[in-house]
């Protein structure tokens, strides 16, 4: 249904006289008939309709006087019914047309790689600058993004915020992309221990070793059965280290944690390690250490005992491939071809990369440790 | 040498290696391990400390007695008075 | 204004009368100078731009023409190419559409189809912008277009002194330039040096120095690039706001300065944003200033609609000074600086 207006025929025209009308009711009009002839006050004109169709009804008669807009006729478009009585034309019936396949477009292929945090162009650059790591800043830009404020506030920090933030990019950086996995086993340290104890009784007290040393030997010694715990993951294969470089976890006692290195151990006597260790825990707990002594461990040894946890279940250190930790020590009754004796026993667990290591040789290193410790003299 | 004066060593000794005790109140009677984390090393150089200071030997397996304030005292005075009668 | 104006003293003028000042000073040092345009005669121009020069000039140098901008820009073109110096008013930038070809085919190619042998020292002023409740088809800012074009220059006066400048050093261009006027500042009063003279059209102008964010803008949109720098102030952001002055070709020295500095840039263009202006900008400083940038490049530009005409719709529609703020503070994410 549609309606045929009084045409607006003039700016100021507000109202036309209907003088004649040119078509009936039922009949078939085309677009660009003239269907009625208006006065107006700039004279008469043909009206041309706009549209096909059949006119249905007329509503205003020659001779009245209506405002511009008035519904002068209806129409029917094809197919419609009708307000008068008409023939109903049997509307034909038209399959509406079928909507066109449209190839599907494949969606955009997913990026496969994996972007880390954003960075912006000018805070990488000064990253670079100051040699900040940028796992270890957080981003305050739009969307967490890093920006040049972000990085220089990182790099201004000292002490132990700056520290603790060392440790947190790191930690992280080694559970996301380190694929760790854990071994442990029981040690009998009874015979090392009665050995220490013995050696020391002989020795002023600026000579005594601490248990520590031993097994940190022990664990150098089997590294060489067990090279691939020894050395750096880089990019994106394992480099091995000829030497045994053990990187000691030492707490500091304004909080944090650092592992410096102690160089050359397998090929250490025990004295000479000691004296090294007990230098090396002094010197870091008052802030002595060079950079070599940091950057060089090719494997961490962290021992928790004195704090009272039996078992350790440690983080590798990136980049290195493996972490060896140490419980505290307890009596535990022990059996011993056949009868009970209580023992002081010690958790040694390992933590290694299983990019470059499998279980097996991850049990065979702890093995050859707990050897070791059965005959501490020969370490 | 009194107890007081043990008592001094004694304590300079700890805050040397605890520079954070400087000042505080010591618990005489609760062990150096539980109240500022004393480690093996740590206690290490403590009697390596209190052993220069008092000149006297202190034996391993004495180190047990000398975990808290007291008994390092207690242990230091008797060790003293043994050495002076020797 | 007088040629024996005293140098250091000023005078209370608006951007239409700098315009019409500079008319006229062209009209009376060069007797090829003339202006043609609709309107532009008898009835002083569709802005009062020509108000009272037909008077003073006569109706050979002030010529009223017929509804056609094919025909009068395509006879500006002839005029120059016969040794005048038109300016050819084209009421507004809308309108220029009709005579796109000649601007475009014509007055742009000459130089380069005759290898030399002939130029178009044409120029043709355009009113531009919205503002006015003039609707969708009376509303646009077409500048960006004509700025793509080789062999025309694109300037935008947005001060006084452009406004009175511009125009000589146009005049003096053996080749087309076209001056686009935001319709919304020949009403903008200010004091100008009585000394007032031309002004090089060759470089975008730094109007406020500052250092965490680049606001790049021109024309009718400095005014609010202006506010929105003294809101940001007030939080603790110190925008530079720069102003190009000139489209074609753009000063990218100035630009690039600012934002290797600032670090951020914001452009802001009543334009659309679409294949625009804003686009261009925001590509070269992404093409010659990548590393120096430590956030996104932002755009603010009208609503991709056609210009409202209810008034709180077209002003919704356009770059507003609340608008750049929000935009610049979202360049900084949560931290406060």
């Amino acid at each position: 249904m549609s309606e045929f207006l009084m045409p607006s025929l003039g700016a100021d025209m507000e109202s036309g006289i209907l003088v004649e009308w040119m078509v009936k009711p039922g009949e078939r009009i085309h677009r660009g008939d003239t269907v009625a002839v208006v006065e107006t006050v700039k004279g008469i004109i043909d009206i041309e309709i706009y549209q096909d169709g059949v006119i249905d009804e007329l509503r205003v008669q020659p001779g009245e006087k209506v405002p511009v807009g008035t519904v002068l006729a209806t129409l029917i478009g094809e197919g419609e019914e009708m307000a008068v009585q008409q023939e109903p034309k049997a509307p034909e019936e038209k399959a509406p047309p079928e909507k066109p396949e449209l190839a599907p477009i494949p969606p955009p292929a997913e990026p496969t790689r994996r972007h880390g945090p954003r960075i912006s162009p000018a805070a990488r650059r000064r990253a670079a600058a100051l040699h900040v790591d940028l796992e270890a800043v957080i981003g305050t830009g739009p969307d967490g993004a890093i920006t040049v404020q972000d990085v220089e506030q990182v790099s201004a920090e000292t002490g132990p915020a700056a520290m603790r933030r060392a440790i947190a990019a790191a930690m992280t950086r080694s559970k996301r992309e380190i694929p760790h996995y854990y071994l442990g086993t029981t040690v009998d340290l009874s015979y090392t221990l009665t050995w220490l104890e013995r050696q020391n009784a002989e020795r002023p007290i600026t000579e005594r070793m601490v248990y520590a040393v031993p097994l940190i030997k022990a664990v150098a010694l089997a590294l060489g059965k067990v090279p691939d715990l020894n050395g750096f993951w880089v990019k994106d294969h394992f480099e091995m280290s000829e030497s045994v470089h053990v990187g000691v976890a030492i707490s500091l006692r304004q909080g944090g944690l650092v592992a410096p290195a102690l160089h050359d151990v397998q090929s250490k006597d025990l004295d000479t390690l000691m004296q090294e260790f007990h230098d090396l825990v002094n010197r870091t707990r008052t802030g002595h250490i060079s950079l070599s002594e940091f950057t060089k461990p090719t494997i961490t040894f962290t021992s928790l005992g004195e704090q009272g946890v039996e078992i350790t279940y440690p983080i590798i250190y990136p980049p290195q491939v493996a972490i060896v930790g140490f419980g505290s020590i307890i009596e535990r009754p022990w059996s011993i071809e056949g009868h009970i004796e209580s023992r002081r026993v010690i958790k040694a667990t390992l933590a290694a990369d299983h990019r470059v290591s499998d279980g097996h040789s991850g049990a065979v290193f702890l093995n050859t440790v707990n050897k070791l410790l059965q005959k501490p003299e020969a370490l | 040498m009194t107890q007081g004066e043990i008592k001094d060593i004694v304590l300079k000794e700890l805050v040397s290696i605890a520079p954070e005790l400087e000042g505080e109140e010591i618990d005489p009677d609760l062990d150096f391990r539980d109240q500022f984390d004393f480690d093996s090393i740590d206690f290490l150089n403590f009697a390596i400390g209190v052993h220069e200071k008092l000149e006297i030997d202190i034996p391993e397996v004495d180190y047990p007695k000398m975990s808290s304030l007291t008994g390092c005292i207690a242990y230091l005075e008797s060790r003293l008075s043994t050495t002076a009668k020797e | 204004m007088s040629s024996a104006a005293k140098p250091g003293t000023t005078v209370k003028t608006t951007y239409r009368e700098a315009i019409r000042a500079a008319l006229r000073e062209a009209m009376q040092q060069d007797s090829r100078v003339f202006l043609m345009g609709e309107d532009v005669g008898r009835y002083g121009g569709c802005y009062a731009v020509s108000k009272g020069l037909l008077e003073e000039f006569g109706p050979e140098r002030i010529r009223d023409t017929p509804l056609s901008e094919s025909a009068f820009v395509g006879a500006g073109i002839g005029a120059a190419l016969g040794g005048m110096r038109p300016i050819v008013e084209v009421m507004t930038v809308n309108f220029s559409l009709l005579c796109m070809d000649q601007i475009i085919n014509n007055a742009a190619t000459i130089r380069h189809m005759s290898g030399g042998q002939f130029s178009v020292p044409l120029v043709i002023r355009m009113a531009t912008g919205a503002g006015r409740q003039l609707a969708a088809q009376h509303s646009h800012s077409l500048e960006g277009c004509y700025a793509h074009i080789p062999g025309i220059r694109v300037v935008a006066p947005a001060t006084l002194e452009d406004a009175r400048g511009m125009l000589a050093t146009a005049l003096a261009d053996p080749d087309p330039v076209l001056i686009f006027e935001h319709a919304m500042l020949y009403n903008m009063e200010g004091e100008l040096p009585t000394d007032a003279g031309a002004v090089d059209i060759d470089h975008a102008a730094v109007r406020r120095p500052g250092n965490d964010v680049s606001l790049i803008t021109y024309g009718g949109s400095l005014g609010k690039t202006l506010s929105a720098a003294d809101m940001l102030a007030v939080e603790g952001i110190d925008a530079e706001v720069i102003d190009l002055r000139t489209l074609r070709p753009l000063d990218d020295d100035t630009i690039l300065t600012s934002v290797r500095k600032t670090q951020r840039a914001v452009i802001i263009d009543e334009g659309w944003r679409s294949v625009s202006l804003s686009a261009e900008v925001a590509a070269r400083i992404a093409e010659h200033a990548f590393y120096d940038l430590d956030a996104p490049i932002a755009r603010v530009c009208s609503a991709e609609v056609p210009i409202p005409y209810p008034k709180h719709l077209e002003q919704a529609a356009l770059p507003q000074p609340d608008t750049i703020v929000a935009t610049v503070k979202s360049l900084f994410g949560e931290s406060n600086v």
